[in-house]
Protein backbone atom coordinates (compact mmCIF):
# COMPACT_ATOMS: atom_id res chain seq x y z
CA UNK A 1 0.00 0.00 0.00
CA UNK A 2 1.35 3.64 -0.38
CA UNK A 3 1.46 7.06 1.87
CA UNK A 4 -2.04 7.81 0.62
CA UNK A 5 -3.67 4.60 2.37
CA UNK A 6 -3.17 6.03 5.81
CA UNK A 7 -5.24 8.77 5.07
CA UNK A 8 -7.65 6.74 2.82
CA UNK A 9 -8.42 4.80 5.71
CA UNK A 10 -9.12 7.60 7.59
CA UNK A 11 -11.59 8.76 5.35
CA UNK A 12 -13.62 5.53 4.73
CA UNK A 13 -13.88 5.95 8.97
CA UNK A 14 -15.57 9.38 8.45
CA UNK A 15 -17.28 8.12 5.40
CA UNK A 16 -18.69 4.76 6.90
CA UNK A 17 -19.46 6.27 10.35
CA UNK A 18 -22.02 4.12 12.23
CA UNK A 19 -25.42 4.39 11.52
CA UNK A 20 -27.85 4.66 14.61
CA UNK A 21 -31.26 3.61 13.96
CA UNK A 22 -33.92 5.71 13.86
CA UNK A 23 -35.99 5.63 17.62
CA UNK A 24 -39.02 4.60 15.34
CA UNK A 25 -37.02 1.13 14.33
CA UNK A 26 -35.76 0.78 17.60
CA UNK A 27 -39.03 0.91 19.39
CA UNK A 28 -40.80 -1.19 16.73
CA UNK A 29 -38.15 -4.03 16.84
CA UNK A 30 -38.41 -3.91 20.46
CA UNK A 31 -41.93 -4.57 20.11
CA UNK A 32 -41.31 -7.14 17.79
CA UNK A 33 -38.76 -9.29 19.77
CA UNK A 34 -40.95 -8.41 22.93
CA UNK A 35 -44.20 -9.89 21.22
CA UNK A 36 -41.88 -13.12 20.22
CA UNK A 37 -40.83 -14.22 23.08
CA UNK A 38 -43.95 -13.35 24.81
CA UNK A 39 -45.46 -15.21 22.48
CA UNK A 40 -42.92 -18.35 22.62
CA UNK A 41 -43.21 -18.12 26.59
CA UNK A 42 -47.36 -18.83 26.25
CA UNK A 43 -46.92 -21.50 23.38
CA UNK A 44 -44.23 -23.52 25.96
CA UNK A 45 -45.42 -22.90 28.90
CA UNK A 46 -47.57 -25.98 29.66
CA UNK A 47 -45.10 -27.84 28.22
CA UNK A 48 -42.41 -26.20 30.94
CA UNK A 49 -44.52 -26.92 33.43
CA UNK A 50 -44.70 -30.31 33.07
CA UNK A 51 -41.33 -31.41 32.20
CA UNK A 52 -39.47 -28.51 35.07
CA UNK A 53 -38.82 -31.53 37.04
CA UNK A 54 -36.45 -33.11 35.27
CA UNK A 55 -34.10 -30.59 33.92
CA UNK A 56 -32.95 -33.21 31.06
CA UNK A 57 -36.23 -32.87 29.23
CA UNK A 58 -35.81 -29.19 28.45
CA UNK A 59 -34.95 -30.00 25.28
CA UNK A 60 -34.71 -26.51 23.56
CA UNK A 61 -34.75 -27.96 19.87
CA UNK A 62 -38.76 -28.30 20.49
CA UNK A 63 -38.62 -24.93 21.79
CA UNK A 64 -36.62 -23.45 18.65
CA UNK A 65 -40.08 -25.01 16.28
CA UNK A 66 -42.84 -23.64 18.39
CA UNK A 67 -40.07 -20.35 17.94
CA UNK A 68 -40.34 -20.30 14.81
CA UNK A 69 -43.87 -20.06 13.70
CA UNK A 70 -44.28 -17.65 16.72
CA UNK A 71 -41.68 -15.13 15.08
CA UNK A 72 -43.05 -15.58 11.69
CA UNK A 73 -46.67 -14.88 12.89
CA UNK A 74 -45.46 -11.90 14.47
CA UNK A 75 -43.35 -10.55 11.84
CA UNK A 76 -46.13 -10.89 9.14
CA UNK A 77 -48.87 -8.90 11.83
CA UNK A 78 -46.06 -6.51 12.39
CA UNK A 79 -45.07 -5.83 8.32
CA UNK A 80 -48.81 -5.37 7.80
CA UNK A 81 -49.50 -3.16 10.05
CA UNK A 82 -46.34 -0.88 8.55
CA UNK A 83 -47.78 -1.40 5.29
CA UNK A 84 -51.10 0.16 6.49
CA UNK A 85 -49.25 3.11 7.90
CA UNK A 86 -48.09 4.02 4.91
CA UNK A 87 -44.67 2.96 5.34
CA UNK A 88 -41.53 4.97 7.11
CA UNK A 89 -39.42 5.33 4.37
CA UNK A 90 -37.07 8.58 5.05
CA UNK A 91 -35.27 10.71 2.34
CA UNK A 92 -32.33 13.85 3.10
CA UNK A 93 -29.45 15.85 1.60
CA UNK A 94 -27.26 13.95 -1.20
CA UNK A 95 -23.70 13.42 -1.09
CA UNK A 96 -22.73 13.56 -4.90
CA UNK A 97 -26.39 12.12 -6.43
CA UNK A 98 -26.42 9.27 -3.05
CA UNK A 99 -29.21 10.21 -0.90
CA UNK A 100 -28.41 10.85 2.82
CA UNK A 101 -30.42 10.22 5.22
CA UNK A 102 -31.26 12.86 8.25
CA UNK A 103 -28.04 11.35 10.31
CA UNK A 104 -27.60 10.28 13.84
CA UNK A 105 -28.42 12.69 16.86
CA UNK A 106 -30.40 14.75 14.46
CA UNK B 1 -14.14 -34.78 25.63
CA UNK B 2 -17.96 -33.35 25.43
CA UNK B 3 -19.29 -32.27 27.84
CA UNK B 4 -23.73 -32.22 28.05
CA UNK B 5 -24.29 -29.27 29.60
CA UNK B 6 -27.89 -28.69 31.11
CA UNK B 7 -29.92 -25.77 28.87
CA UNK B 8 -30.34 -22.61 30.06
CA UNK B 9 -33.90 -22.02 31.44
CA UNK B 10 -35.68 -19.29 29.23
CA UNK B 11 -35.74 -16.14 30.93
CA UNK B 12 -31.81 -16.48 31.19
CA UNK B 13 -31.63 -16.96 27.85
CA UNK B 14 -33.96 -13.98 27.01
CA UNK B 15 -31.80 -11.68 29.29
CA UNK B 16 -29.19 -12.68 27.74
CA UNK B 17 -30.23 -12.55 23.76
CA UNK B 18 -31.67 -8.81 25.28
CA UNK B 19 -27.91 -8.12 26.04
CA UNK B 20 -26.89 -9.14 22.77
CA UNK B 21 -29.34 -7.09 20.86
CA UNK B 22 -28.63 -3.72 23.23
CA UNK B 23 -24.70 -4.34 22.46
CA UNK B 24 -24.90 -5.53 18.59
CA UNK B 25 -28.41 -3.44 17.61
CA UNK B 26 -25.94 -0.25 15.99
CA UNK B 27 -23.61 -2.77 14.05
CA UNK B 28 -26.52 -4.50 12.56
CA UNK B 29 -28.31 -1.28 11.37
CA UNK B 30 -24.77 0.33 10.18
CA UNK B 31 -23.95 -3.04 8.59
CA UNK B 32 -27.57 -2.80 6.68
CA UNK B 33 -27.85 0.09 6.19
CA UNK B 34 -24.35 0.11 4.20
CA UNK B 35 -25.17 -2.88 2.73
CA UNK B 36 -28.60 -2.15 0.96
CA UNK B 37 -28.32 1.90 0.76
CA UNK B 38 -31.70 2.35 2.40
CA UNK B 39 -33.40 3.04 5.69
CA UNK B 40 -36.42 0.97 4.40
CA UNK B 41 -34.78 -1.84 3.88
CA UNK B 42 -32.48 -1.38 6.50
CA UNK B 43 -35.01 -1.87 9.02
CA UNK B 44 -36.56 -4.93 7.21
CA UNK B 45 -33.00 -6.58 7.35
CA UNK B 46 -31.97 -5.51 10.73
CA UNK B 47 -35.34 -6.73 12.36
CA UNK B 48 -35.10 -10.70 10.52
CA UNK B 49 -31.29 -10.45 11.52
CA UNK B 50 -32.43 -10.20 15.00
CA UNK B 51 -35.23 -12.53 14.46
CA UNK B 52 -33.22 -15.45 12.77
CA UNK B 53 -30.64 -14.76 15.63
CA UNK B 54 -33.27 -14.96 17.95
CA UNK B 55 -34.58 -18.79 16.68
CA UNK B 56 -30.98 -19.89 17.02
CA UNK B 57 -29.29 -18.56 19.64
CA UNK B 58 -29.42 -20.88 22.08
CA UNK B 59 -27.09 -23.13 19.71
CA UNK B 60 -25.18 -20.34 18.59
CA UNK B 61 -23.99 -20.15 22.02
CA UNK B 62 -23.15 -23.33 22.57
CA UNK B 63 -20.99 -23.60 19.61
CA UNK B 64 -19.33 -20.26 19.78
CA UNK B 65 -17.79 -21.96 23.04
CA UNK B 66 -17.48 -18.18 24.58
CA UNK B 67 -16.49 -16.23 21.29
CA UNK B 68 -18.14 -12.66 20.67
CA UNK B 69 -21.16 -13.05 18.38
CA UNK B 70 -20.79 -10.38 16.67
CA UNK B 71 -19.42 -11.96 13.61
CA UNK B 72 -22.13 -14.75 13.70
CA UNK B 73 -25.12 -11.74 13.95
CA UNK B 74 -23.18 -9.90 10.55
CA UNK B 75 -22.96 -12.96 8.85
CA UNK B 76 -26.94 -13.99 9.01
CA UNK B 77 -27.70 -9.92 7.99
CA UNK B 78 -25.05 -11.04 5.57
CA UNK B 79 -27.03 -14.31 3.85
CA UNK B 80 -30.52 -11.96 4.64
CA UNK B 81 -28.75 -9.34 2.22
CA UNK B 82 -28.26 -11.91 -0.27
CA UNK B 83 -31.47 -13.44 0.01
CA UNK B 84 -32.89 -10.24 -0.43
CA UNK B 85 -30.83 -9.33 -3.99
CA UNK B 86 -31.80 -12.64 -5.42
CA UNK B 87 -35.54 -12.16 -4.34
CA UNK B 88 -35.48 -8.35 -6.22
CA UNK B 89 -33.61 -10.79 -8.91
CA UNK B 90 -30.95 -7.42 -9.01
CA UNK B 91 -27.68 -7.35 -10.37
CA UNK B 92 -25.46 -10.04 -8.62
CA UNK B 93 -22.08 -8.43 -8.50
CA UNK B 94 -23.11 -5.07 -7.78
CA UNK B 95 -26.32 -5.16 -6.23
CA UNK B 96 -25.77 -1.45 -5.30
CA UNK B 97 -27.05 0.36 -7.77
CA UNK B 98 -27.27 3.58 -8.60
CA UNK B 99 -31.13 4.22 -7.03
CA UNK B 100 -29.41 3.13 -4.00
CA UNK B 101 -26.01 4.05 -3.38
CA UNK B 102 -24.27 4.14 -0.51
CA UNK B 103 -24.95 7.06 1.66
CA UNK B 104 -23.81 7.86 4.93
CA UNK B 105 -25.05 9.97 7.88
CA UNK B 106 -23.26 13.27 7.94
CA UNK B 107 -24.63 16.44 9.17
CA UNK B 108 -25.12 19.38 6.78
CA UNK B 109 -21.80 20.61 8.19
CA UNK B 110 -19.79 17.60 7.55
CA UNK B 111 -21.24 17.72 3.82
CA UNK B 112 -20.22 21.09 3.31
CA UNK B 113 -16.60 20.30 4.03
CA UNK B 114 -16.07 17.02 2.80
CA UNK B 115 -18.96 16.25 0.32
CA UNK B 116 -16.83 15.74 -2.62
CA UNK B 117 -14.46 13.49 -0.69
CA UNK B 118 -16.32 11.68 1.21
CA UNK B 119 -18.31 11.43 -2.12
CA UNK B 120 -15.72 9.84 -4.05
CA UNK B 121 -15.22 7.50 -1.14
CA UNK B 122 -18.42 6.63 -0.98
CA UNK B 123 -18.98 5.96 -4.88
CA UNK B 124 -15.50 4.06 -4.99
CA UNK B 125 -16.71 1.69 -2.42
CA UNK B 126 -19.72 0.66 -4.24
CA UNK B 127 -17.95 -0.19 -7.28
CA UNK B 128 -15.87 -2.76 -5.80
CA UNK B 129 -16.41 -6.92 -5.41
CA UNK B 130 -19.50 -7.29 -2.90
CA UNK B 131 -16.77 -9.17 -0.61
CA UNK B 132 -14.38 -5.77 -0.32
CA UNK B 133 -17.08 -3.77 0.20
CA UNK B 134 -18.34 -6.10 2.98
CA UNK B 135 -15.08 -5.97 4.01
CA UNK B 136 -14.77 -2.54 4.52
CA UNK B 137 -17.80 -2.15 5.74
CA UNK B 138 -17.18 -4.39 8.51
CA UNK B 139 -14.35 -3.19 8.93
CA UNK B 140 -14.71 0.62 9.59
CA UNK B 141 -18.35 1.37 9.85
CA UNK B 142 -18.40 -1.85 12.99
CA UNK B 143 -14.94 -1.61 13.29
CA UNK B 144 -14.44 -5.41 13.57
CA UNK B 145 -10.88 -6.84 13.26
CA UNK B 146 -9.36 -9.38 11.29
CA UNK B 147 -10.73 -11.97 13.19
CA UNK B 148 -14.50 -11.15 13.33
CA UNK B 149 -14.53 -10.15 9.85
CA UNK B 150 -13.05 -13.58 9.16
CA UNK B 151 -15.55 -15.36 11.39
CA UNK B 152 -18.53 -13.10 9.28
CA UNK B 153 -17.21 -13.65 6.11
CA UNK B 154 -16.75 -17.46 7.20
CA UNK B 155 -13.09 -17.25 5.49
CA UNK B 156 -9.52 -17.73 6.87
CA UNK B 157 -7.79 -15.00 8.66
CA UNK B 158 -5.32 -14.89 6.55
CA UNK B 159 -7.57 -14.57 3.46
CA UNK B 160 -9.40 -11.56 5.28
CA UNK B 161 -6.11 -9.79 5.77
CA UNK B 162 -5.40 -10.02 1.79
CA UNK B 163 -9.09 -9.78 1.06
CA UNK B 164 -8.96 -5.59 2.88
CA UNK B 165 -5.60 -5.00 1.92
CA UNK B 166 -6.82 -5.21 -2.05
CA UNK B 167 -9.66 -3.78 -1.41
CA UNK B 168 -7.95 -0.46 0.34
CA UNK B 169 -5.15 -0.96 -2.78
CA UNK B 170 -8.13 -0.69 -5.24
CA UNK B 171 -10.09 2.10 -3.60
CA UNK B 172 -7.19 4.31 -3.13
CA UNK B 173 -7.08 3.45 -7.01
CA UNK B 174 -10.18 4.61 -7.86
CA UNK B 175 -10.51 7.81 -5.76
CA UNK B 176 -6.88 8.83 -6.84
CA UNK B 177 -8.02 8.34 -10.50
CA UNK B 178 -10.19 11.17 -10.11
CA UNK B 179 -7.81 13.66 -8.46
CA UNK B 180 -5.37 13.22 -11.78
Amino acid sequence: MTDAAPRLEGLLRRALTPVEPPEDVTARLEETLTSITELAAEELEGWELSSMRDPRNWVRPAAAVVLGGGAGVALVLLRARRRAGGGTRRGGPTVGGARVPSGTGE
Amino acid sequence: MAEQLAPKPKAQLDEEFAELYRRHLRDVYSYAYYRVGNHHDAEDLTEQTFLQAYRHFERAQRESRGRPLRPWLIRIAHNLAANLYRDRARRPVSPIDDDTTLSAPHTTEELVEDRDELAKVLAGIGTLSEDRREALIMRFALGMDNREIARALGRSDGATKVLIHRAIKQLEGIVGEGDD
